[in-house]
């Protein structure tokens, strides 16, 4: 059987939590496109999720090598969203973490920090430019302000808060984990 | 002026992985290899694996070897230099065992 769930994360440390509480509800992900969860039951906890944001995208030669080296180690990728991969492991092959080193962790969390910084800084930057323009254009037609900024620019403006709040987060992390290499490796 | 002969810590991971490789072995045959030698407790994961082994290529610590045609599985074998590197390793982390038995009396 077959179950679509339709949801938005912005954090991906979330959307893994919550895969894997589905899969220990015996409901194990199967494909993922914008929002779009889909679901087939299996028996509960059969799977260990985990997300990855890739340097390349998932059809490019060396993402292609890496995915392939994951599935020789029994890890398989059952979705990709543009730079982003779905890994699942059965569960019943012990523990599954993608890094175990602190580094690569860092590494990864920067990684991603730079995607969604980027998104983040876009829609900030539309947003401020309406808003710069909406203020021109009510004094040039001396018409009230209000009439030049369309909700498509507070999507903006809320992405771009949203995104770079989550940012500010990653790269707390990243201060945590270096101060914790400095003791450990 | 010499060269420092200093040179810094290999990483658990590395060490484990560089020791795995006396014998020629795939990604995943290093991954179980390494959880055994530490009765569980070192649990590659399996990204941080994929990008030790191609720094080591890089490096030219290890190598690739070829193996049938029909198989995709790359091997890969620790080189002399890497083996060397192991060597090296070892009189340091000896080094540290001796003076932190010797300090604290071996009492732990």
């Amino acid at each position: 059987m077959k179950h679509v769930v339709w949801k938005a994360y912005w954090d991906f440390e979330k959307e893994e939590k919550w895969l894997n509480e589905m899969s220990s509800k015996g409901m194990a992900l199967t494909d993922y496109s914008w929002c779009r969860y889909v679901f087939t039951e299996t028996p509960n906890n059969d799977y260990i999720y985990r997300l990855e944001l890739l340097e390349h995208v998932p059809s490019h030669a060396e993402s292609v090598a890496y995915i392939r080296f994951l599935e020789e180690s029994g890890i398989e990728c059952v979705a990709t969203y543009w730079r982003w991969i779905f890994l699942r492991k059965k569960s019943s092959e012990g523990p599954f973490d993608i890094y175990s080193d602190i580094e690569s962790k860092i590494n990864h969390y920067r990684r991603v920090s730079t995607f969604l910084g980027t998104i983040g800084l876009i829609n900030l930057f539309a947003f401020l430019l309406n808003i710069i323009n909406g203020i021109v254009s009510s004094f040039r037609y001396n018409s009230s302000y209000l009439t030049y900024i369309s909700p498509l620019v507070c999507i903006n403006g809320i992405f771009g808060v949203c995104l770079t709040w989550l940012v500010i987060g990653y790269l707390r992390k990243i201060f945590k984990l270096k101060k914790e290499k400095q003791l450990h490796e | 002026m010499p060269e420092s002969q200093e040179r810094g810590a290999l990483t658990e991971a590395v060490f484990y992985i560089l020791l795995s490789l006396y014998k020629p072995l795939h990604g995943y045959g290093i991954m179980q290899n390494v959880k055994e030698l530490s009765k569980q407790r070192v649990n590659l994961g399996a990204g941080t694996l994929y990008g030790a082994i191609n720094t080591l290529l890089e490096k030219n610590w290890i190598k690739s070897i070829n193996v049938e045609k029909d198989s995709r599985k790359k091997e890969y074998e620790i080189t002399d230099l890497g083996k060397e590197i192991i060597s090296g390793e070892i009189v340091r982390l000896e080094e540290l065992v001796e003076n932190g038995k010797k300090i604290t009396g071996g009492e732990f």
